[in-house]
């Protein structure tokens, strides 16, 4: 392309660099041009967030919404329940089991898309350019599909009078359906389903700027094909492993329409169990309380990931 | 005798299978669900012959083009207001000195995609409860615009932001240098470059939009259904082949909007 003949030689990057530090100056002003977006975002979605906490410490209205009365219900609730004769706090695991239970579902469903996901994203990265481009949008599509639809296609699969069923039966290998929806293997298949991409595609940015030398070194230094992959490309690939496990185990933890679907009501994440209070519910702030003891769980994630990956940059 | 083995490298014995094992569980669920939209049977899941019926009834419906109506406008407009936001702000955050508060503005910017969807679900509800509480303010369809914007401007910032990274400052110098206002050489030199960038944003921000369930489900009121929610209502009726009708036609048009995304940014690449 042009612009790459265009590139000013090495020995002029430092004039480059002062002009671009004049323009730059020239045009200081332009930080004003964020403004309109964090404006939107600070409104209408920080400033929500803000008033979820102040909700969580507020008492329930009985048709929904809350009443302005200060009160920490919302978080005992989360683990006791108040007995109504003689108002003692009794402990009840409830919510605590639907909270373990999704990052059980969370944890499973991230280790099994890395390793699904790493080789995947390894046989991407090794192929010839022209042929990487096709696997590439072929990961890229699902990624941003409908995941209702795609939801929807495993549900498809899955029931009673489905594809798997229906084949077991003609082959005479069943001779009644096998209950997979509504269970928790249709949740867990769904997660798996749903994130799969989200794993690969960071894997593969990582695995793409392999260094393959670092490879041929390993195998030149007597080193086997286990050894190569265990000692040379994944320490090597870690910041994409760490990226994909966090873009996987999030949303995981967090999700709501593939239990919404696939679970049936019955088996419930945390998702079901926050969207239920602002439902049938009729629980605002037990839900709020809920929203943000799930989003301090996310924060820990996120931490971990920060904490490694600037310790990466430090080590050079 | 033991001749000498040429190996590929680069070769892992079984990544080749699980690779194609992956393309297979990706798309063979979402491939059926397609075909049984051309089954002429009124059950999901029994094959019968083809037809393009069920597609003729979908598109017949009052209900469907009620929901594709409210969709699009949907995401017509939070996509362009994302958009115009999205790249002024990647302008105002490449093209400046670094600013006290950079960092912290685009973890702002960043925030939706960090936060888990059904929290900005409920919290976007408790907001326009407040608001319609306290002021008595509704937007109507607007509030899902708004809760859309929001959500679709990390979508629509990232790749903007990507191409004014690797953009040639060459070519803004040499503006400058030829006495260009900032203003000229924004308009004639840096927006034709980031065109493709914009394009790219642009659709996926339609993307996400046109695909969101979880906070268009909780934060929607009365008669604001989209598409996504108009499926989730056939889920729990008895169900025919033309809910796989209205599937497939979602699904296509995720497919042609992340093409033309992934090909606009493979432009640059080359």
């Amino acid at each position: 392309m042009t612009t790459a003949t265009l590139s000013p030689p090495a020995t002029l990057s430092n004039a480059a660099s002062f002009e671009a530090r004049a323009v730059k100056a020239g045009a200081r002003r332009n930080r004003l041009l964020s403004l309109p977006a964090l404006i939107i975002i600070g409104i209408f979605g920080v400033l929500p967030l803000l008033i979820i906490c102040v909700y969580s410490f507020l008492v329930a209205a009985p048709y929904g919404g809350v009443q302005w009365q200060f009160s920490t219900d919302a978080y005992l609730n989360f683990l006791f329940q108040r007995d109504i004769f003689d108002d003692t706090l009794q402990f009840t695991p409830d919510f605590l089991i639907i909270y373990l239970r999704s990052f059980l579902f969370a944890v499973v469903t991230t280790v099994i898309c890395l390793l699904l996901g790493f080789p995947t994203a390894y046989f991407m990265a090794t192929r010839p350019p022209a042929q990487r481009n096709w696997w590439v949008l072929l990961i890229t599509i699902p990624f941003w599909s409908n995941l209702l639809v795609r939801t929807l296609a495993i549900m498809f699969i899955i029931r009673d009078e489905g594809l798997i069923n229906n084949a077991l039966l003609a082959l005479g290998v069943i001779d009644k359906p096998i209950t997979m929806l509504y269970t928790n293997f249709a949740i867990q298949l769904g997660l798996l389903y749903a994130f799969l991409p989200f794993m690969v595609l960071p894997l593969y940015s990582s695995l793409e700027k392999l260094d393959f030398r670092l490879i041929e070194a390993g195998y030149d230094l007597y080193a086997t094909r286990r050894q190569v992959l265990w000692r040379v490309i994944i320490p090597l690939s870690k910041p994409g492993i760490i990226a994909g496990c966090l873009l996987v185990f999030i949303p995981a933890l967090g999700a709501y329409v593939t239990p919404l679907i696939l679970g049936g009501g019955v088996h419930l994440m945390i998702g079901d169990l926050i969207a239920q209070q602002f439902g049938s519910g009729r629980n605002w702030p037990l839900g709020c309380a809920q929203a943000l003891i799930l989003m301090a769980a996310v924060l820990v994630a996120l931490f971990f990931y920060v904490r490694n990956t600037s310790g990466k940059m430090q080590h050079g | 005798m033991a001749e000498p083995r040429t190996i590929d490298i680069k070769d892992q014995p079984g990544f080749r299978s699980i690779a194609i094992i992956c393309l297979l569980v990706l798309y063979v669920p979402v491939l059926i669900l397609m075909i049984f939209s051309l089954n002429s049977g009124s059950l999901v899941t029994h094959w019968e012959g083809v037809t393009l019926g069920w597609y003729g009834s979908a598109l017949r419906n009052a209900e469907f083009h009620n929901a594709a109506r409210n969709t699009l406008i949907i995401s017509v407009t939070a996509t362009i207001v994302s958009t115009i936001c999205a790249t002024l702000a990647a302008i105002g955050m490449t093209r400046v000195k670094p600013w006290r508060g950079l960092s912290a503005a685009f973890m702002v910017i960043n925030l939706p995609l960090m936060v888990p969807e059904i929290i900005t679900a409920v919290a976007t509800l408790s907001f326009f409860a407040l608001i319609a509480g306290m002021f008595g303010l509704n937007f109507g369809i607007g509030n899902l615009i708004l809760a859309h914007t929001v959500f679709c401007i990390p979508f629509a910032y990232m790749p903007i932001r990507a191409r004014l990274e690797d953009m040639d400052l060459t070519l803004e110098y040499a503006a400058a240098d030829l006495y260009a206002t900032p203003w000229n050489a924004f308009r004639r030199i840096t927006l034709p470059l980031l065109v493709p960038g914009i394009m790219s944003g642009a659709a996926l921000a339609f993307i996400v939009s046109f695909d969101d369930f979880t906070i268009t489900q909780l934060v929607a009121g009365p008669g604001q259904t989209t598409l996504p929610l108009y499926i989730w209502n056939q889920i729990r009726r008895p169900m025919t082949p033309e809910i796989n009708a209205i599937s497939t036609i979602l699904l296509l048009v995720s497919i042609l909007f992340v093409s033309v995304s992934f090909l606009i940014a493979r432009q640059r690449a080359k």
